[in-house]
């Protein structure tokens, strides 16, 4: 019932906003629609918490300790978002950056988006989980584009064209999944996850390791990992800030989702690293390219986007090695890298409002003009260095120990990227907070309630993980298994 | 099973593989929609021997489904926007074809030592089909590559899509009709959304050439 209700709100909120979108209210009712959904799945949460995994209408939905974090983590996320959006939305709008039937737009493809990213997670079905990641293609691009500057155009172009040839490779790594497991299963059921994951041990392994590459490929592709990850940049530097702060703190994690469901079963049919060696290898490439991007950029979006790229490689790196300790440390890792980059993109976004410019060189002194923005970006860089006291530094200390334990030769490497990361980050945000001021008031006061509240979890996760929380990660951690 | 609906398929197999050739080589717009239009139909057809000789009921839904939206919408679709954009006379200047031509040719060589080990697994009716598959993907690709319009591109795009379900038909009788469906819903969806971001562009740029978009850089 609440699974149903879960996609349901999104979608039919969707379909009220697209008449509705341009309405006195209707961020209001946006942030609306997004709290009915985060209610919802806090009570789905709650009942797979009590109860364990369920599977549902005919088998087509299917709930686990891995999907469900996820799924409550994506509801908050957009909700806070929303609340985000709302002033950011009206201030560009005085800028005149907007019509309002592009905010219309806007308002109902954000709802459109949080419903694809659901039914990604939520279906037990390989085929829709495919059909949802191209749908949240779909509803993103034209977002990307919605200010239809030049640059935004092109990012757009570029995210469409990337983004759909990638997926395009992971369909026919499902069909060839499809094709190892219709001899066991029969027609019906054989794209079905959990009946898949029944019968891994007896699919094929020549299928299933090229099954896998390409999956890893086309999803890698939205995950952002190097040498695909051209658009990811360019896509949250040229659209709305609310935009790339989902993008980066939640269609990342839902592709990186759909790459370890396929990674464990094929890791039940060859019986060896192979797939985990593959992700080792992207992962620590992505690592090592974004971080030497990072001293390059100029546009504050685009800095921030490769630091996503960074620590979705970090992510990978960590599934790619397996074992309870570094799924822990991925699970982890995955939660507080979308709190703490959406809580920095809201900033980023009030920031670049009261500068009017994306470009680090003329955003200086954010503590002059507005104490909360400027500490926000702060602490929020702070937090995704992995500084203690905040959860990002518990996620990474766990990748680096276990990373010395198990691939010791990746150790330096790692060591090098978080350094060269802190280097480059810290040296770019240290005087855009501190000195003279460029920045102006904006017309309606920022949003800082959700960056002050991801914070608040990030920082918490770090001090203190609640009980119940860290036997759901571990959990989720042994289903994803070595 | 048959080997008459086996050979059929092997030539209809044949003929998809031609077509992508036909497409990789063909400057002219509006030639290359009526090739993406014949790429369906053989599609469809293929799906309709599988369904034939294997009674399988829902292929013959996927037949329809095919037969309607890659032969009849999405060409349509295409030969609108062409002509309320005003470039369906466009021809594209393609450098080297004859160069082109062999890269495609050391694909399909690839895809099928690639299919090799895949194959010996498949049904009889659906040998060396896999190869052609993966082999028209991947030609797709070149030709998006190759292309410097937005719109042939998207054709490419529709070709490499066309080339995913022809694989999913012959070598595994097609996917579950939910998951085609929804393909399906996401091709048609995913051209209306380029149809209006094809007005957008020709508004900014004056033009479809996606040389005035390779201006985002790093630095």
């Amino acid at each position: 019932m609440e699974i149903l209700l879960l996609l349901f709100i999104p979608l039919l909120g969707g379909f009220l906003l697209a008449f509705f979108g341009n309405h006195r209210l209707a961020a209001e009712l946006n942030s609306i629609i997004s709290f009915l959904t985060l209610i919802n799945a806090g009570f789905l949460a709650a009942r797979i918490i009590s109860y364990g995994s369920i599977v549902v209408f005919h088998e087509q939905f299917f709930v686990d300790p891995f999907n469900i974090f996820l799924v409550a983590l994506t509801a908050l996320v957009a909700f806070t978002t929303s609340l985000f959006s709302r002033p950011y939305m009206r201030i560009e709008q005085h800028h005149g950056k907007l019509t309002e039937n592009r905010l219309r737009l806007y308002h109902c493809m954000y709802q459109f988006f949080t419903f694809t990213m659901l039914l990604a997670l939520l279906t037990n079905n390989m085929g829709i989980l495919w059909v949802a990641m191209e749908a949240a293609t779909l509803t993103t691009v034209l977002l990307v584009s919605l200010y239809r500057t030049p640059a935004s155009l092109e990012a757009a172009w570029k995210y469409f064209i990337l983004c759909g040839v990638g997926i395009a490779q992971a369909l026919f790594g499902t069909i060839l999944f499809y094709f190892a497991a219709e001899k066991l299963l029969g027609i019906h059921s054989s794209l079905l996850w959990t009946h898949l994951d029944e019968v891994k041990n007896r699919l094929d392994p020549t299928v299933m390791s090229v099954a896998f590459v390409f999956l890893l490929v086309g999803y890698g592709t939205k995950v952002g990992l190097a040498p695909m990850h051209n658009w990811l940049p360019d896509a949250h530097a040229e659209g709305p800030t609310p935009i790339s702060a989902v993008l980066s703190g939640l269609l990342l994690n839902v592709a990186l989702y759909a790459v370890v469901r396929c990674k464990i079963l094929t890791d039940g049919a060859l019986h060896n690293h192979f797939a985990g060696n593959l992700m080792i290898g992207f992962g620590l490439l992505s690592l090592i390219v974004a971080v030497f991007s990072l001293s390059r950029q100029k546009d504050i979006k685009r800095l921030f986007g490769y630091s996503s790229i960074e620590h979705m490689g970090l992510i990978t790196f960590a599934f790619g090695m397996g074992g309870p300790i570094a799924n822990f440390a991925g699970l982890l890792h995955m939660t507080v890298h979308s709190l703490t980059k959406s809580a920095i993109f809201f900033t980023v976004g009030h920031a670049a409002q009261k500068t009017r410019t994306q470009i680090m060189e003329n955003i200086r002194g954010l503590l002059v003009q507005s104490p909360t923005v400027g500490w926000g970006l702060m602490l929020g860089s702070l937090a995704i260095l992995g500084m203690p006291p905040f959860g990002v530094f518990a996620s990474e200390f766990l990748i680096l120990t276990t990373a010395m334990k198990q691939e010791p030769w990746a150790t330096p490497l790692l060591l090098i990227a978080l350094a060269v990361a802190f280097a480059a980050i810290f040296g770019k945000v240290q005087p855009m907070v501190f000195g003279e001021t460029t920045a102006q008031r904006t017309p309606h006061p920022p949003a800082l309630l959700p960056v002050f509240l991801h914070l608040s979890f990030v920082l918490m996760l770090g001090l203190f993980i609640p009980m119940y929380l860290a036997n759901w990660y571990r959990e989720a951690a042994g289903l994803i298994g070595y | 099973m048959i080997p008459l609906s086996s050979q059929l398929l092997n030539l209809l197999a044949a003929l998809f593989l031609l077509i992508s050739f036909a497409m990789l080589a063909q400057r002219r717009i509006l030639s290359l929609i009526h090739l993406y239009a014949c790429q369906g139909l053989v599609l469809s057809l293929s799906a309709l021997i599988v369904a034939y000789s294997t009674s399988q009921s829902h292929l013959y839904y996927s037949m329809f489904l095919n037969f309607a939206l890659k032969v009849l919408i999405v060409p349509w679709i295409l030969h609108r926007l062409i002509h309320r954009l005003n470039v369906q006379w466009d021809v594209e200047t393609l450098i080297n074809i004859p160069t082109i031509m062999l890269l495609g040719l050391a694909l399909v060589i690839f895809a099928f030592n690639l299919s090799l080990p895949i194959v010996h697994l498949a049904g009889t009716i659906n040998r060396s089909t896999l190869g052609i598959a993966l082999a028209s993907v991947l030609l797709s690709f070149l030709m998006m590559i190759t292309r410097s319009k937005a719109v042939s591109q998207v054709i490419g795009f529709l070709a490499l899509e066309n080339s995913l379900i022809f694989a999913a038909t012959s070598i595994t009788y097609g996917m579950p009709m939910m998951v085609e469906l929804g393909i399906a819903l996401d091709v048609l969806v995913g051209i209306f959304i380029l149809g209006v971001f094809f007005f957008h562009i020709r508004n900014q740029f004056d033009s479809l050439e996606l040389k005035h978009m390779e201006k985002l850089k790093d630095n």
